[in-house]
């Protein structure tokens, strides 16, 4: 299940950043490792919502720095 | 087919979720040639890759921002299509920090910029290319209920949105003579990457749906709808109006 969700955030990460997959490791920040801007983040965050059929409030949006804080989040509210 | 014939442009597009998106969709789905913008570079790699499968669209780049950008984009827009038969105007944006600190806190140059790109964009694109509008054109802007009630989060935008309602007004009066209308749709809160610029709005969207008339909610294809009708000659009488799609939620009041 984690490893499944891990590598589906890892694609939408590819797709919504144009970033190489090799880049997008657990601990990467999207802002300060992969280069989104506020914009991308955005993007982003929607992108995950439409994977994972899951809302993410903005205020939880802040809380998700990195490629792992994602899939954790995303473990968390997918039942 | 409601829009047979007809050729018009919808300015701009973010990504799928962009409400200019539906209306697009909607429109050549009714028969309509449309042209999609996009603000820049950045966001052509979104329009292009969204109309990669789709038939009867072209792309169009225009900043808003950049006066010097408007002959070219006039000429583009002459050459491809002639004359337009609509125009749908799409744009707002607000600096972060204005949209985040209470509105009593805006700051001169964050005023500027809000009004000047969800307002004043508005003005200039009917400004340039009013040669190019057919007589009977329909032109319309995309809104929002904080122009008309104060509402949390929404501050400048919601002074700017007012504007823009006013400006549709006066552009209406302007153009009438010539058989062209103004109008402005005014959405209820939608999961846009611009409406993820309004702090809270995933409870604003829960809110709405609740508070509504009717069992579900509006979503961006309603907009898509009811922006076909403007366009068509179904509407010919209308302009200078503002119309809800919020599944009415703006006539409640408890």
């Amino acid at each position: 299940m984690a490893e499944e969700i891990m590598q589906r955030v890892v694609k939408v990460t590819v797709s919504k950043l144009g970033v190489n997959e090799t880049e997008v490791v657990p601990s990467a920040s999207f802002q300060d490792d992969l280069g989104a801007d506020s914009l991308d983040l955005v993007e982003l965050v929607m992108g995950f919502e439409e994977e994972f059929n899951v809302q993410i409030p903005d205020d939880q949006v802040t809380s998700i720095r990195t490629v792992q804080d994602a899939a954790d989040y995303i473990q968390k509210n997918v039942a | 087919m409601l829009l047979a014939g007809k050729k018009g442009l919808v300015l701009n597009v973010t990504n799928k979720s962009s409400i200019g998106w539906s209306i697009a969709l909607a429109a050549r789905d009714h028969g309509a040639t449309v042209g999609v913008g996009g603000q820049n570079e950045r966001m052509m790699g979104n329009v292009n890759s969204l109309l990669e499968s789709q038939e009867n669209m072209h792309p169009f780049m225009i900043d808003f921002g950049d006066d010097d950008a408007f002959p070219a984009f006039v000429d583009q827009v002459k050459s491809q299509f002639g004359t337009l038969d609509f125009l749908v105007h799409s744009a707002a944006f607000a600096p972060s920090e204005a949209m985040t600190n209470p509105f009593l806190q805006t700051k001169r140059e964050d005023f500027k910029v809000a009004l000047d790109v969800s307002c004043y964009s508005l003005v200039k694109l009917c400004q340039a290319l009013e040669p190019v509008f057919a007589d009977g054109a329909s032109i319309m802007t995309l809104s929002y209920l904080g122009s008309q009630r104060a509402m949390r989060s929404y501050n400048v935008m919601g002074v700017a949105k007012a504007a823009l309602e006013s400006a549709a007004r006066y552009l209406a009066y302007d153009l009438g003579p010539r058989g062209i209308r103004v109008n402005v749709l005014s959405p209820g809160p939608m999961n846009t990457v611009a409406a993820r610029g309004v702090k809270g709005l995933t409870g604003m969207i829960q809110h709405v749906a609740e508070q509504a008339l009717l069992p579900n909610a509006a979503v961006q294809s309603d907009v898509g709808g009811a922006a076909v009708f403007l366009m068509s000659d179904l509407s010919k009488a209308i302009t200078g109006e503002l119309i809800y799609v919020d599944a009415g939620y703006n006539v409640v009041a408890l």
